[in-house]
Protein backbone atom coordinates (compact mmCIF):
# COMPACT_ATOMS: atom_id res chain seq x y z
CA UNK A 1 0.00 0.00 0.00
CA UNK A 2 3.19 2.58 0.98
CA UNK A 3 4.75 1.53 -2.27
CA UNK A 4 1.77 2.28 -4.12
CA UNK A 5 0.86 5.28 -2.22
CA UNK A 6 4.78 6.64 -3.11
CA UNK A 7 4.16 5.28 -7.13
CA UNK A 8 1.10 7.18 -7.48
CA UNK A 9 2.72 10.01 -6.09
CA UNK A 10 5.63 10.17 -8.70
CA UNK A 11 3.55 9.68 -11.26
CA UNK A 12 1.75 12.93 -9.93
CA UNK A 13 4.72 14.64 -9.92
CA UNK A 14 5.51 13.18 -13.71
CA UNK A 15 2.21 14.27 -14.64
CA UNK A 16 2.49 18.22 -13.45
CA UNK A 17 6.11 18.43 -15.09
CA UNK A 18 4.17 17.37 -18.85
CA UNK A 19 1.42 19.87 -18.00
CA UNK A 20 3.95 22.34 -16.91
CA UNK A 21 5.06 22.43 -20.01
CA UNK A 22 5.64 25.50 -22.57
CA UNK A 23 2.25 25.83 -24.57
CA UNK A 24 2.73 25.32 -28.08
CA UNK A 25 0.43 28.09 -29.05
CA UNK A 26 -0.58 30.86 -26.31
CA UNK A 27 -3.23 32.72 -27.82
CA UNK A 28 -5.13 28.54 -28.09
CA UNK A 29 -4.67 27.81 -24.27
CA UNK A 30 -5.91 31.60 -23.97
CA UNK A 31 -9.29 30.69 -25.60
CA UNK A 32 -8.80 27.30 -23.91
CA UNK A 33 -8.70 29.01 -20.22
CA UNK A 34 -11.51 31.72 -20.79
CA UNK A 35 -13.82 28.62 -21.73
CA UNK A 36 -12.98 27.05 -18.32
CA UNK A 37 -13.47 30.50 -16.31
CA UNK A 38 -17.03 30.66 -17.57
CA UNK A 39 -17.39 26.33 -16.75
CA UNK A 40 -15.60 26.00 -13.47
CA UNK A 41 -15.95 29.50 -11.92
CA UNK A 42 -19.07 31.37 -13.50
CA UNK A 43 -21.23 28.25 -13.29
CA UNK A 44 -20.18 27.99 -9.25
CA UNK A 45 -21.26 31.70 -8.26
CA UNK A 46 -24.99 30.94 -7.47
CA UNK A 47 -23.85 27.61 -5.63
CA UNK A 48 -20.90 29.16 -3.58
CA UNK A 49 -23.55 32.08 -2.82
CA UNK A 50 -26.14 30.01 -1.79
CA UNK A 51 -24.36 27.90 0.71
CA UNK A 52 -22.46 30.56 1.98
CA UNK A 53 -25.58 32.72 3.08
CA UNK A 54 -26.86 29.83 4.82
CA UNK A 55 -23.57 29.18 6.47
CA UNK A 56 -23.24 32.28 7.78
CA UNK A 57 -26.88 32.13 9.34
CA UNK A 58 -25.70 28.89 10.79
CA UNK A 59 -22.99 30.43 12.30
CA UNK A 60 -24.44 33.11 14.03
CA UNK A 61 -27.88 30.90 15.39
CA UNK A 62 -25.32 28.42 16.74
CA UNK A 63 -22.57 31.56 18.66
CA UNK A 64 -25.65 33.54 19.78
CA UNK A 65 -26.94 30.48 21.50
CA UNK A 66 -23.91 29.84 23.02
CA UNK A 67 -22.77 33.46 23.98
CA UNK A 68 -25.84 34.60 25.45
CA UNK A 69 -24.55 35.91 28.69
CA UNK A 70 -26.31 39.34 29.24
CA UNK A 71 -22.36 41.04 30.19
CA UNK A 72 -21.49 40.09 26.20
CA UNK A 73 -21.80 42.46 23.74
CA UNK A 74 -23.42 41.18 21.00
CA UNK A 75 -20.60 42.83 18.43
CA UNK A 76 -18.50 40.07 20.52
CA UNK A 77 -21.22 37.25 18.59
CA UNK A 78 -20.34 39.34 15.49
CA UNK A 79 -15.97 38.81 16.20
CA UNK A 80 -16.61 34.71 16.54
CA UNK A 81 -18.96 34.91 13.33
CA UNK A 82 -17.08 36.94 11.38
CA UNK A 83 -13.58 34.71 12.11
CA UNK A 84 -14.92 31.83 11.83
CA UNK A 85 -16.53 32.75 8.49
CA UNK A 86 -12.81 34.77 6.96
CA UNK A 87 -10.46 32.04 8.77
CA UNK A 88 -12.24 28.49 8.16
CA UNK A 89 -15.95 28.18 6.79
CA UNK A 90 -14.99 30.40 3.61
CA UNK A 91 -12.02 29.58 2.78
CA UNK A 92 -12.11 25.21 3.78
CA UNK A 93 -15.48 24.61 3.31
CA UNK A 94 -16.06 26.19 -0.13
CA UNK A 95 -12.96 24.46 -1.65
CA UNK A 96 -14.26 21.55 -0.37
CA UNK A 97 -17.52 21.72 -2.44
CA UNK A 98 -15.60 23.33 -5.35
CA UNK A 99 -13.55 20.04 -4.89
CA UNK A 100 -16.84 18.05 -5.32
CA UNK A 101 -18.43 20.30 -8.10
CA UNK A 102 -15.03 21.34 -9.88
CA UNK A 103 -12.97 18.57 -9.24
CA UNK A 104 -15.01 15.89 -10.56
CA UNK A 105 -16.10 18.21 -13.63
CA UNK A 106 -12.66 17.83 -14.41
CA UNK A 107 -11.95 14.43 -13.58
CA UNK A 108 -14.96 13.20 -15.47
CA UNK A 109 -14.62 15.31 -18.74
CA UNK A 110 -10.49 14.44 -18.69
CA UNK A 111 -11.36 10.79 -18.04
CA UNK A 112 -14.44 10.68 -21.00
CA UNK A 113 -11.71 12.47 -23.39
CA UNK A 114 -9.27 9.70 -22.48
CA UNK A 115 -11.68 6.88 -23.60
CA UNK A 116 -13.01 8.28 -26.25
CA UNK A 117 -9.63 8.87 -27.57
CA UNK A 118 -9.80 12.85 -28.08
CA UNK A 119 -6.28 12.83 -25.91
CA UNK A 120 -4.91 10.41 -28.66
CA UNK A 121 -6.68 13.09 -31.26
CA UNK A 122 -4.23 16.07 -29.86
CA UNK A 123 -1.09 13.80 -29.23
CA UNK A 124 -1.17 12.61 -33.08
CA UNK A 125 -1.81 16.43 -34.16
CA UNK A 126 1.28 17.24 -32.57
CA UNK A 127 -0.13 18.92 -29.33
CA UNK A 128 0.36 17.96 -25.58
CA UNK A 129 -2.92 17.07 -24.21
CA UNK A 130 -1.47 17.45 -20.98
CA UNK A 131 -0.07 21.12 -21.07
CA UNK A 132 -3.60 22.07 -23.42
CA UNK A 133 -5.98 20.50 -21.59
CA UNK A 134 -5.05 21.07 -17.64
CA UNK A 135 -2.85 24.32 -17.83
CA UNK A 136 -5.95 25.96 -18.48
CA UNK A 137 -7.90 24.50 -15.75
CA UNK A 138 -5.37 25.69 -13.32
CA UNK A 139 -5.25 28.77 -14.04
CA UNK A 140 -8.83 29.39 -14.29
CA UNK A 141 -8.90 27.55 -10.80
CA UNK A 142 -6.20 30.07 -9.77
CA UNK A 143 -8.21 33.13 -10.79
CA UNK A 144 -11.45 31.99 -9.65
CA UNK A 145 -12.08 30.71 -6.67
CA UNK A 146 -10.55 33.12 -4.20
CA UNK A 147 -12.93 35.69 -6.17
CA UNK A 148 -15.67 32.59 -5.38
CA UNK A 149 -14.19 32.73 -1.45
CA UNK A 150 -14.27 36.16 -0.90
CA UNK A 151 -17.60 36.13 -2.18
CA UNK A 152 -18.14 33.55 0.25
CA UNK A 153 -17.24 35.43 2.75
CA UNK A 154 -18.94 38.29 2.61
CA UNK A 155 -21.99 36.61 1.85
CA UNK A 156 -21.79 34.59 4.86
CA UNK A 157 -21.04 37.82 6.88
CA UNK A 158 -24.52 39.04 5.36
CA UNK A 159 -26.43 35.74 6.19
CA UNK A 160 -24.93 36.31 9.91
CA UNK A 161 -26.42 39.61 9.93
CA UNK A 162 -29.99 38.60 8.05
CA UNK A 163 -30.27 35.46 10.45
CA UNK A 164 -29.62 38.01 13.73
CA UNK A 165 -32.05 40.27 12.09
CA UNK A 166 -34.83 38.14 11.08
CA UNK A 167 -34.96 35.77 14.39
CA UNK A 168 -34.22 39.06 16.42
CA UNK A 169 -31.31 37.24 18.47
CA UNK A 170 -28.88 40.17 18.31
CA UNK A 171 -28.87 43.46 18.39
CA UNK A 172 -28.02 44.73 14.90
CA UNK A 173 -26.46 47.87 14.89
CA UNK A 174 -24.15 46.83 18.14
CA UNK A 175 -23.49 43.42 15.86
CA UNK A 176 -22.86 45.04 12.92
CA UNK A 177 -20.26 47.11 14.55
CA UNK A 178 -18.55 44.14 15.68
CA UNK A 179 -17.72 42.97 12.29
CA UNK A 180 -15.37 46.02 12.14
CA UNK A 181 -14.19 45.31 15.80
CA UNK A 182 -9.96 43.83 16.26
CA UNK A 183 -9.89 43.34 12.41
CA UNK A 184 -6.68 41.64 11.12
CA UNK A 185 -6.38 41.85 7.52
CA UNK A 186 -3.23 38.89 7.96
CA UNK A 187 -6.71 36.83 8.51
CA UNK A 188 -7.92 37.59 5.20
CA UNK A 189 -4.43 37.00 3.21
CA UNK A 190 -4.22 33.61 5.19
CA UNK A 191 -7.44 32.58 3.94
CA UNK A 192 -6.70 33.74 0.28
CA UNK A 193 -2.76 31.87 0.73
CA UNK A 194 -5.05 28.32 1.99
CA UNK A 195 -7.37 28.69 -1.13
CA UNK A 196 -4.67 29.52 -4.18
CA UNK A 197 -2.98 26.30 -2.39
CA UNK A 198 -6.64 24.81 -2.26
CA UNK A 199 -7.60 25.73 -6.03
CA UNK A 200 -4.45 24.37 -7.55
CA UNK A 201 -4.89 20.72 -5.35
CA UNK A 202 -8.46 20.81 -7.01
CA UNK A 203 -7.27 21.65 -10.43
CA UNK A 204 -4.19 19.35 -10.34
CA UNK A 205 -5.45 16.28 -8.21
CA UNK A 206 -8.75 15.81 -10.36
CA UNK A 207 -7.18 16.29 -13.65
CA UNK A 208 -4.15 13.52 -12.47
CA UNK A 209 -7.25 11.00 -11.99
CA UNK A 210 -9.13 12.10 -14.87
CA UNK A 211 -5.95 11.66 -16.83
CA UNK A 212 -4.73 8.51 -16.66
CA UNK A 213 -8.36 6.76 -16.91
CA UNK A 214 -7.81 3.30 -18.19
CA UNK A 215 -11.06 1.34 -19.38
CA UNK A 216 -13.97 2.83 -19.97
CA UNK A 217 -17.41 4.61 -18.31
CA UNK A 218 -17.60 2.75 -15.17
CA UNK A 219 -13.90 3.98 -14.55
CA UNK A 220 -14.81 7.55 -15.63
CA UNK A 221 -17.05 7.32 -12.78
CA UNK A 222 -14.67 5.91 -10.36
CA UNK A 223 -11.93 7.93 -11.23
CA UNK A 224 -14.34 11.01 -10.28
CA UNK A 225 -15.01 9.73 -7.19
CA UNK A 226 -11.42 8.60 -6.11
CA UNK A 227 -10.71 12.18 -6.96
CA UNK A 228 -13.52 13.89 -5.03
CA UNK A 229 -11.91 11.37 -1.85
CA UNK A 230 -8.64 12.20 -2.84
CA UNK A 231 -8.52 16.28 -2.86
CA UNK A 232 -10.83 16.47 0.43
CA UNK A 233 -8.07 14.27 2.39
CA UNK A 234 -5.16 16.31 0.71
CA UNK A 235 -7.32 19.27 1.46
CA UNK A 236 -8.03 18.75 5.50
CA UNK A 237 -4.19 18.07 5.39
CA UNK A 238 -2.77 21.08 4.08
CA UNK A 239 -5.19 22.99 5.76
CA UNK A 240 -4.06 21.86 9.31
CA UNK A 241 -0.32 22.56 7.47
CA UNK A 242 -0.98 25.90 6.31
CA UNK A 243 -2.72 26.89 9.91
CA UNK A 244 0.56 26.17 11.44
CA UNK A 245 2.70 27.37 9.15
CA UNK A 246 1.46 30.99 8.60
CA UNK A 247 -0.67 31.88 11.70
CA UNK B 1 6.28 5.13 -48.44
CA UNK B 2 5.92 4.11 -44.41
CA UNK B 3 8.47 0.77 -44.49
CA UNK B 4 7.73 -1.09 -40.82
CA UNK B 5 10.29 -3.20 -39.78
CA UNK B 6 9.51 -5.88 -37.07
CA UNK B 7 7.95 -4.28 -35.04
CA UNK B 8 7.13 -5.92 -31.60
CA UNK B 9 4.66 -4.63 -28.73
CA UNK B 10 3.53 -6.38 -25.78
CA UNK B 11 1.71 -5.24 -22.81
CA UNK B 12 2.59 -6.60 -19.64
CA UNK B 13 2.87 -10.83 -20.71
CA UNK B 14 0.52 -10.35 -23.39
CA UNK B 15 2.19 -9.84 -26.84
CA UNK B 16 -0.13 -8.07 -28.74
CA UNK B 17 2.07 -7.66 -31.55
CA UNK B 18 4.80 -10.34 -32.64
CA UNK B 19 7.20 -8.85 -35.49
CA UNK B 20 5.41 -7.29 -38.28
CA UNK B 21 6.93 -5.75 -41.49
CA UNK B 22 5.28 -3.97 -44.06
CA UNK B 23 5.32 -1.29 -46.42
CA UNK B 24 2.32 1.47 -47.47
CA UNK B 25 2.40 2.83 -50.01
CA UNK B 26 1.74 6.02 -51.15
CA UNK B 27 -1.42 7.35 -53.07
CA UNK B 28 -3.07 4.12 -52.19
CA UNK B 29 -6.10 2.84 -49.79
CA UNK B 30 -3.16 0.23 -47.78
CA UNK B 31 -6.01 -1.85 -45.64
CA UNK B 32 -4.90 -3.51 -42.76
CA UNK B 33 -7.65 -5.91 -41.82
CA UNK B 34 -8.31 -8.82 -39.11
CA UNK B 35 -10.27 -10.31 -36.81
CA UNK B 36 -10.69 -8.41 -33.55
CA UNK B 37 -8.32 -8.94 -31.18
CA UNK B 38 -6.00 -9.22 -34.25
CA UNK B 39 -3.78 -6.83 -33.06
CA UNK B 40 -4.71 -3.88 -35.97
CA UNK B 41 -5.48 -1.07 -33.43
CA UNK B 42 -2.45 -1.37 -31.83
CA UNK B 43 -0.19 -1.37 -35.17
CA UNK B 44 -2.11 1.57 -36.24
CA UNK B 45 -0.97 3.45 -32.80
CA UNK B 46 2.27 1.52 -33.02
CA UNK B 47 2.91 3.05 -36.37
CA UNK B 48 1.51 6.45 -35.42
CA UNK B 49 3.80 6.52 -31.97
CA UNK B 50 1.24 6.43 -29.89
CA UNK B 51 2.34 3.44 -28.39
CA UNK B 52 6.15 2.58 -28.15
CA UNK B 53 6.89 -0.61 -29.74
CA UNK B 54 9.42 -3.25 -28.15
CA UNK B 55 11.48 -2.92 -30.92
CA UNK B 56 11.78 -2.76 -34.58
CA UNK B 57 11.28 0.93 -36.77
CA UNK B 58 8.67 2.66 -38.54
CA UNK B 59 10.14 4.94 -40.89
CA UNK B 60 8.69 7.69 -43.08
CA UNK B 61 10.13 8.39 -46.36
CA UNK B 62 13.21 7.65 -44.72
CA UNK B 63 12.50 9.41 -41.30
CA UNK B 64 12.73 6.58 -38.23
CA UNK B 65 9.90 7.75 -36.13
CA UNK B 66 12.13 7.13 -33.01
CA UNK B 67 15.12 8.60 -34.43
CA UNK B 68 13.91 11.93 -34.50
CA UNK B 69 14.05 14.98 -32.39
CA UNK B 70 11.24 16.82 -30.72
CA UNK B 71 10.65 19.33 -33.76
CA UNK B 72 11.08 16.81 -35.93
CA UNK B 73 8.54 14.87 -34.88
CA UNK B 74 6.21 17.67 -34.27
CA UNK B 75 6.98 18.46 -38.24
CA UNK B 76 6.08 14.55 -38.95
CA UNK B 77 3.00 14.80 -37.01
CA UNK B 78 1.63 17.96 -39.05
CA UNK B 79 1.98 15.39 -42.10
CA UNK B 80 -0.16 13.23 -40.30
CA UNK B 81 -4.37 12.30 -40.23
CA UNK B 82 -6.08 10.25 -38.28
CA UNK B 83 -9.51 9.29 -38.39
CA UNK B 84 -10.47 7.84 -35.23
CA UNK B 85 -13.17 4.50 -34.15
CA UNK B 86 -15.36 6.83 -32.40
CA UNK B 87 -14.78 10.00 -34.30
CA UNK B 88 -12.96 11.78 -31.24
CA UNK B 89 -14.27 15.23 -31.98
CA UNK B 90 -14.17 17.62 -29.07
CA UNK B 91 -17.29 17.81 -26.88
CA UNK B 92 -16.63 21.41 -25.75
CA UNK B 93 -15.72 22.73 -29.38
CA UNK B 94 -18.14 23.46 -32.63
CA UNK B 95 -17.80 21.66 -36.21
CA UNK B 96 -16.01 24.75 -37.28
CA UNK B 97 -14.09 24.74 -34.31
CA UNK B 98 -12.79 20.79 -34.25
CA UNK B 99 -11.80 21.04 -37.99
CA UNK B 100 -9.98 24.57 -37.13
CA UNK B 101 -8.16 23.73 -34.11
CA UNK B 102 -4.91 22.04 -36.58
CA UNK B 103 -5.15 25.14 -38.30
CA UNK B 104 -4.93 27.39 -34.97
CA UNK B 105 -1.92 25.40 -33.76
CA UNK B 106 0.17 24.97 -36.60
CA UNK B 107 -0.74 27.42 -39.32
CA UNK B 108 0.42 30.84 -40.15
CA UNK B 109 -2.99 31.52 -42.00
CA UNK B 110 -4.85 34.49 -41.51
CA UNK B 111 -8.66 34.39 -40.39
CA UNK B 112 -9.99 34.68 -43.67
CA UNK B 113 -7.77 32.09 -45.27
CA UNK B 114 -8.67 29.68 -42.33
CA UNK B 115 -12.39 30.02 -42.95
CA UNK B 116 -11.85 29.12 -46.26
CA UNK B 117 -9.92 26.29 -45.59
CA UNK B 118 -12.68 25.11 -42.73
CA UNK B 119 -15.56 25.42 -45.11
CA UNK B 120 -13.61 23.89 -48.00
CA UNK B 121 -12.57 20.62 -46.15
CA UNK B 122 -15.96 20.55 -44.84
CA UNK B 123 -17.82 20.95 -47.93
CA UNK B 124 -15.56 18.20 -49.57
CA UNK B 125 -16.99 15.92 -47.27
CA UNK B 126 -20.26 17.40 -47.34
CA UNK B 127 -21.12 18.88 -44.52
CA UNK B 128 -23.62 21.62 -45.27
CA UNK B 129 -22.79 25.11 -44.25
CA UNK B 130 -25.80 25.12 -41.65
CA UNK B 131 -24.60 22.57 -39.81
CA UNK B 132 -20.76 24.62 -39.03
CA UNK B 133 -21.97 26.34 -35.89
CA UNK B 134 -23.71 23.12 -34.48
CA UNK B 135 -22.24 20.95 -31.47
CA UNK B 136 -20.59 17.60 -32.32
CA UNK B 137 -23.54 15.69 -29.57
CA UNK B 138 -25.91 17.37 -32.72
CA UNK B 139 -24.78 15.15 -35.47
CA UNK B 140 -25.48 11.91 -36.37
CA UNK B 141 -22.87 8.99 -36.42
CA UNK B 142 -22.09 9.35 -40.43
CA UNK B 143 -21.52 13.49 -40.09
CA UNK B 144 -19.28 13.23 -37.27
CA UNK B 145 -17.15 10.58 -39.11
CA UNK B 146 -17.02 12.63 -42.05
CA UNK B 147 -16.27 15.87 -39.58
CA UNK B 148 -13.29 13.68 -38.14
CA UNK B 149 -12.17 13.02 -41.99
CA UNK B 150 -12.52 16.82 -42.56
CA UNK B 151 -10.61 17.36 -39.78
CA UNK B 152 -7.75 14.86 -40.61
CA UNK B 153 -7.31 16.34 -43.63
CA UNK B 154 -7.04 20.06 -43.04
CA UNK B 155 -3.55 20.68 -42.85
CA UNK B 156 -3.18 18.42 -46.23
CA UNK B 157 -1.74 15.58 -44.64
CA UNK B 158 0.82 13.31 -46.26
CA UNK B 159 -0.28 10.09 -44.48
CA UNK B 160 -3.77 9.93 -43.35
CA UNK B 161 -4.66 7.04 -40.87
CA UNK B 162 -8.57 5.69 -40.31
CA UNK B 163 -9.49 2.80 -37.52
CA UNK B 164 -12.66 1.03 -38.76
CA UNK B 165 -14.05 4.27 -39.90
CA UNK B 166 -17.62 2.68 -40.99
CA UNK B 167 -17.56 0.48 -37.58
CA UNK B 168 -21.32 1.69 -36.08
CA UNK B 169 -22.69 2.69 -39.09
CA UNK B 170 -25.82 1.77 -41.87
CA UNK B 171 -24.08 -0.26 -45.24
CA UNK B 172 -25.03 2.61 -47.04
CA UNK B 173 -23.54 5.49 -45.07
CA UNK B 174 -20.27 2.95 -44.38
CA UNK B 175 -19.76 2.53 -48.46
CA UNK B 176 -20.34 6.72 -48.42
CA UNK B 177 -17.48 7.18 -45.69
CA UNK B 178 -15.35 4.23 -47.27
CA UNK B 179 -15.29 6.38 -50.66
CA UNK B 180 -15.07 9.31 -49.57
CA UNK B 181 -11.51 8.04 -47.68
CA UNK B 182 -11.08 6.09 -51.18
CA UNK B 183 -11.70 9.91 -53.02
CA UNK B 184 -10.09 11.93 -50.80
CA UNK B 185 -6.52 9.30 -50.84
CA UNK B 186 -6.36 9.46 -54.85
CA UNK B 187 -7.20 13.32 -54.96
CA UNK B 188 -4.83 14.23 -52.53
CA UNK B 189 -2.02 11.59 -53.32
CA UNK B 190 -1.76 10.31 -49.67
CA UNK B 191 -0.64 7.52 -47.80
CA UNK B 192 -3.80 5.90 -46.26
CA UNK B 193 -3.68 3.21 -44.02
CA UNK B 194 -6.83 2.12 -42.33
CA UNK B 195 -8.44 -0.95 -40.38
CA UNK B 196 -11.00 -3.03 -41.12
CA UNK B 197 -12.95 -6.18 -40.58
CA UNK B 198 -15.60 -5.24 -42.90
CA UNK B 199 -15.10 -7.17 -46.22
CA UNK B 200 -17.27 -4.28 -47.68
CA UNK B 201 -14.26 -1.75 -47.35
CA UNK B 202 -12.05 -4.09 -48.96
CA UNK B 203 -13.17 -5.00 -51.94
CA UNK B 204 -14.51 -1.40 -52.63
CA UNK B 205 -11.54 0.70 -51.79
CA UNK B 206 -8.20 -1.82 -51.26
CA UNK B 207 -5.69 -1.05 -53.26
CA UNK B 208 -3.39 -2.84 -50.67
CA UNK B 209 -4.21 -5.32 -48.33
CA UNK B 210 -2.84 -6.41 -45.75
CA UNK B 211 -3.74 -9.32 -43.01
CA UNK B 212 -2.90 -9.48 -39.44
CA UNK B 213 -3.62 -12.83 -37.34
CA UNK B 214 -2.75 -12.92 -33.43
CA UNK B 215 -0.30 -10.23 -33.94
CA UNK B 216 1.60 -11.19 -36.88
CA UNK B 217 1.04 -10.44 -40.73
CA UNK B 218 0.07 -13.48 -42.41
CA UNK B 219 -1.16 -12.58 -46.33
CA UNK B 220 -0.42 -9.06 -48.45
CA UNK B 221 -2.10 -8.43 -51.91
CA UNK B 222 -4.37 -6.14 -54.07
CA UNK B 223 -7.84 -6.39 -53.13
CA UNK B 224 -8.64 -8.58 -56.14
CA UNK B 225 -6.62 -11.39 -54.47
CA UNK B 226 -8.32 -11.77 -51.52
CA UNK B 227 -11.56 -13.48 -53.58
CA UNK B 228 -9.32 -15.53 -55.62
CA UNK B 229 -5.96 -16.71 -53.38
CA UNK B 230 -5.68 -20.38 -51.91
CA UNK B 231 -3.78 -18.68 -48.68
CA UNK B 232 -5.04 -21.00 -45.94
CA UNK B 233 -4.66 -17.49 -43.66
CA UNK B 234 -7.21 -15.31 -46.32
CA UNK B 235 -9.39 -18.63 -46.79
CA UNK B 236 -10.13 -18.89 -43.10
CA UNK B 237 -10.06 -15.07 -42.34
CA UNK B 238 -12.78 -14.34 -45.66
CA UNK B 239 -14.47 -17.17 -46.37
CA UNK B 240 -16.47 -18.44 -43.28
CA UNK B 241 -19.75 -17.77 -44.49
CA UNK B 242 -21.46 -20.29 -46.89
CA UNK B 243 -22.51 -17.17 -49.05
CA UNK B 244 -18.76 -16.19 -49.53
CA UNK B 245 -17.81 -19.67 -49.82
CA UNK B 246 -20.23 -20.59 -52.80
CA UNK B 247 -19.15 -16.97 -54.30
CA UNK B 248 -15.65 -18.38 -54.11
CA UNK B 249 -16.18 -21.38 -55.56
CA UNK B 250 -17.84 -19.40 -58.39
CA UNK B 251 -15.02 -17.03 -58.96
CA UNK B 252 -12.20 -19.67 -58.79
CA UNK B 253 -14.45 -21.54 -61.57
Amino acid sequence: MIYRFFEGLGAYFLFLADVFRRPEHWREYYRSFLREVDLLGFSSIALVCFISLFMGAVVLIQTAMNLDNPFLADSYIAIAVREAIVLEFAPTIVSLILAGKVGSNIASTLGTMRVTEQMDALRVMGINPASYLVLPKIAACLLFNPILVIFGMLLGLVGGYLAGDLLNLVNTEVYLSGYFMEFFPHYVSYSLIKTFVFAFIIATVSAFFGYKVEGGAVEVGKASTKSVVAMSFTIILFNYILTDIIL
Amino acid sequence: MIRVKGIKKAFGKEHVLRGIDVELYPGKCNLIIGLSGSGKTVFLKSILGLHSVDSGTVEYDGRILGDLNKNETKKLRQEMGMVFQGSALFNSLSIEENVGLPLNFFSKMNLEEKADRIKFCLNRVRIPDDAFVKMPSELSGGMQKRVAIARAIVLNPKYLFCDEPNSGLDPETAIVIDKLIHDITHEFGMTTILNTHDMNSVLEIGDHVVLLQEGKKTWEGKKEDVLTTDEKAVVDYVFRSNLFKQMRSALVK
